[in-house]
């Protein structure tokens, strides 16, 4: 009898241990490189959200505010327009701090108040006349750095000369918080202004009216003419070369990098055609051009997936081959179609690049009213105050990014409803 | 007239003949019982009247919008005085610019002088007049073909054929978009690349190793020499792909690789939505998280075990686009790995081997061309990467393969050479195009091999 470690059998065996353990580490191998993925984004949105959450919250003091004549109409009459009414902010805080007095404190007391609460008094005595001479207590939205400090996103350890808000402004700040007078409210400016130098006053309004103009021109070209081409491909086409060249054609343009259609954009609608600079329009062509292969790729899926029987009983009722796409096959495929626009249209809503060629980058502090009106897009804006060394416009950039990401998420998910809603089993 | 309003007028119009068309059609079958006398249903002859009468409409509004700023500025340019009229180009395009801007309200460079003025109002006349005969040439060419096509409609006309052949006409532009689309790439790119080079030589830019674009405006100005040697920023550009491959790949690889034949059903339900949520990030916001995140993160590290990190290192910009490559690599590599008949992994499982034993020499070796496709798309997707770069890689162009140090790359580079404004005929500028012109031959050439190793190895097991 043969010893047994001669048998093949044996051999098996004694390498099965090893094998076994072979296979427990590239299972682990691959959940780790399973996890990698989903922690980064479990990192990935925890930062965000404990970075820009807080920007939603903006700080205000609470000031007694003496409408006092003397100031805002030293002659008798009101004119608005030119009343000082940072005069009467300057009053209000030398009353709430009396015990510094000398210019440098006052100096430092006015910049605890963002430039908008004088706008903001202008506006309230605007809509009540009868507030002249009163005394009330106002509401006034602070300034970026006090509303770090509130938000502790500077570090009140530092020493003085190293942080933004000096010793002095940190007692007034201790002070008011302890008498109440620090409330945090919804950050409105943040979706009702435009761009601005001034972080408190700083809002998306104006880059998100940027991209939803660029979004209404991108989809009202891309979608026709995408489905149009998807149409033909699909049902019309001859097999033969030129329709094997437009194939290999899209599926080429839906990899070439972002920017070269923003090569192409700088260099035929802005010196060819001397379209705008910086206008929705441009920034829309340019990102019609770019989302048409997803759009039509996508189209071509939904309408093979439109069964033969469809297309050949209509034939066989003797409609004409134009008859069945447009009265048959189109209805069928129509969600799908449009599922693919929408994927488009978000992957158009998040790029930048192609927008950065065409001068979609300016510093723009109007909200554009139209098609060709100077304007940057939302992702834009994430770029250009990610830029900006201010910390608040740190917070933010990250408070941009999450309505970015929430207006994706919501294309998206609505592409998903509609798939599920709409998808026939045949 | 404002362009809305006529294009508003024009549809009222095409609707208004479709009803006129079909009703005439109507008419002459001598109501709906006598339909079956016309060769189509009264639709197709309302359709084709609204085609008569909005078609030639919209042909004379496209060419006029390529035409009317050149005959503009040529007029322009006949009305102004002798002596401005024999200026250089350059100096002509500056005035002609300046014109444009007073005209619409603009700053404007220079002094505003008489001449400056009075031509800003010639200006604003030429767009008015040219703006109502545009309007008027439309409306009276709807009309005529609204009437022509109206007075056609005959019983015998095959109203059907001709309006299809319209539309598959129509079919056909659309899809020639996307040809024309790389045309239009490959032209924008290739002429302003070409007038790079009668500037800059060729070898010049593709050999050299020193890039700085800065020209001198003053022949006394320092660091400002004007030198297009782009190695260094394809040296940079390939090690942060480099980088971010290496995280991409095995990564993507070993996801897809566990999710197909390990996870269970309900992990992979998980997982692969999460990807795709990973493959929807904005690219902007990788940017903005490798800029203030990764990168101090990864200073810190370096610090702390005493290397020296660049605050703008490679290393951050690859890392976290080898991240937002990864959904790419794993998708593309599932394909392949699902592509492997059942057949061949069975065999191998029966023969007594273990799971990882089927997958490294059985599975993987057949689905290797696939997934060599899929990495390649995924090089070309790195290479032309924007944002990313942009916000977290340098400027300097660094020759170096330190991925602590900062390199810069060839779309960083393109952005800073086009954002802002310059003139448009300047080497600096230029050289962008150049720039993109390299990077569209690299990436189309990647994707072709690419697309056609996945599709040709899909089909071999189909």
């Amino acid at each position: 009898m043969k010893p047994a470690e001669n048998t093949a059998r044996a051999k098996v065996e004694a390498s099965l241990q090893r094998r076994y353990r072979k296979e427990k580490v590239f299972r682990l191998y691959g959940l780790l490189a399973t996890t990698v993925g989903v922690v980064f984004l479990l990192v990935f949105f925890s930062t965000l959200i404990a970075k820009g959450a807080s920007a939603f919250l903006q700080t205000h003091i609470r000031l007694d505010i003496q409408f006092s004549a003397d100031i805002l109409a030293p002659d008798g009459t009101l004119d608005t327009a030119y009343a000082d009414f940072d005069a009467i902010v300057r009053k209000a805080l030398a009353e709430q701090f009396p015990q510094s007095n000398d210019r440098n404190a006052r100096r430092e007391m006015q910049r605890m108040v963002s430039i908008a609460a004088a706008y903001q008094l202008r506006a309230a005595i605007e809509a009540n006349p009868d507030l002249l001479g009163k005394r009330q207590s106002i509401f006034l939205p602070a300034s970026a750095n006090v509303d770090m400090v509130v938000k502790g996103n500077i570090d009140r350890m530092l020493p003085e000369a190293q942080r933004q808000v000096s010793d002095r402004q940190l007692a007034w700040i201790d002070q008011l918080e302890s008498e109440g007078r620090l409330v945090r409210k919804f950050n409105t400016a943040l979706f009702t202004n435009g761009d601005s130098r001034e972080p408190e006053l700083a809002g998306i309004r104006g880059a998100l009216m940027g991209s939803i103009y660029m979004l209404v021109v991108t989809i009202v070209l891309s979608f026709p003419i995408g489905a149009a081409a998807a149409v033909y491909l699909e049902e019309f086409a001859p097999r033969n070369r030129w329709s094997d060249l437009i194939e290999v054609n899209i599926n080429n343009l839906a990899a070439v990098p972002s920017i070269v259609f923003g090569l192409l954009g700088l260099a035929v609608f802005i010196n060819w055609l001397s379209l705008p600079r910086s206008a929705p329009l441009v920034g829309g062509l340019a990102l019609s051009l770019l989302t048409l292969p997803v759009i039509i790729i996508a189209s071509r899926a939904a309408i093979k997936s439109v069964p033969p029987s469809i297309r050949e009983a209509a034939l066989g009722v003797g409609a004409s081959k134009m008859q069945v796409v447009f009265h048959h096959v189109l209805p069928l495929a129509l969600p799908g179609m449009l599922t693919g626009a929408i994927i488009g249209m978000s992957r158009a809503l998040g790029e930048s690049a192609p927008l950065l060629m065409i001068g979609m980058v300016a510093f723009i502090v109007d909200v554009p009213a139209g098609f060709t009106d100077p304007a940057t897009a939302l992702p834009v804006q994430i770029y250009l105050w990610a830029d900006s060394p201010e910390r608040a416009f740190a917070e933010r950039t990250s408070a941009a990014i999450i309505v970015l990401l929430g207006f994706l998420l919501i294309m998206n998910l609505a592409a998903v409803v509609l798939r599920k809603r709409m998808e026939k089993q045949w | 007239m404002q362009a809305t309003t006529l294009v508003l007028i024009l549809a009222g119009m095409a609707t208004a003949a479709f009803y006129l068309g079909r009703s005439r059609s109507l008419a002459i079958a001598g109501g709906p019982a006598g339909i079956r006398k016309l060769h189509s249903l009264p639709g197709y002859y309302g359709y084709y009247v609204a085609m008569w009468c909005l078609l030639p409409a919209l042909g004379l509004i496209l060419l006029w919008v390529i035409a009317e700023p050149r005959v503009v500025v040529a007029l322009l340019i006949k009305s102004l005085p002798e002596a401005q009229q024999s200026l250089q180009a350059g100096e002509l395009n500056l005035l002609v610019n300046n014109i444009h801007n007073l005209a619409a309200g603009d700053a404007v460079s220079g002094e505003i002088d008489l001449v400056l003025r009075e031509a800003a109002e010639k200006h604003a006349e030429y767009m008015q007049a040219s703006r109502s005969l545009l309007a008027t040439l439309c409306v009276g060419l709807a009309v005529l073909g609204t009437t022509v096509a109206r007075r056609r409609i005959a019983p015998e006309l095959r109203a059907r054929n001709r309006v299809e052949r319209v539309i598959s006409a129509l079919l056909i532009a659309a899809s020639s978009i996307a040809i024309l689309t790389t045309i239009g790439i490959v032209f924008s790119v290739l002429f302003e690349a070409l007038r790079f080079f009668r500037e800059v030589p060729l070898s010049e830019f593709l050999f050299g190793l020193n890039w700085s674009p800065q020209t001198a405006i003053r022949a006394d100005q320092v660091g400002s020499s004007g030198s297009f040697g782009a190695v260094p920023l394809f040296t940079g550009t390939l090690l942060i792909t480099l980088i971010a491959m290496t995280v991409a790949v095995p990564v993507g690889l070993m996801t897809a690789i566990y999710l197909a034949e390990y996870s269970s059903n309900r992990v992979r339900t998980l997982a692969k939505p999460l990807l795709e949520i990973l493959a929807g990030i904005p690219t902007v916001v990788y940017g903005f998280f490798a800029a203030l995140t990764v990168a101090p993160a990864i200073r810190r590290v370096g610090e702390s075990i005493g290397i020296q990190v660049a605050s703008e290192s490679a290393l951050a910009a690859g890392l976290v686009m080898g991240i937002m490559i990864i959904p790419l690599v794993s998708s593309l590599s599932d394909d392949a790995i699902k592509a492997v008949p059942r057949a061949m992994r069975d065999g191998a499982l029966g023969l007594g081997s273990t799971r990882s034993e089927a997958v490294r020499n059985v599975i993987l070796p057949a689905a290797l061309p696939g997934i060599v496709g899929g990495v390649l798309l995924a090089v070309s997707r790195a290479i032309g990467e924007t944002m990313i770069v942009v916000m977290a890689a340098g400027l300097a162009a660094n020759l170096t393969a330190n991925p602590f140090q900062a390199v810069t790359t060839v779309t960083v580079q393109i952005v800073t050479l086009l954002v802002g404004d310059q003139e448009f005929d300047s080497a600096k500028t230029l050289a962008a195009f150049a720039l993109g012109l390299v990077l569209f031959i690299v990436t189309l050439g990647l994707n072709v091999i690419g697309l056609h190793v996945v599709r040709k190895y899909r089909e071999q097991y189909e």
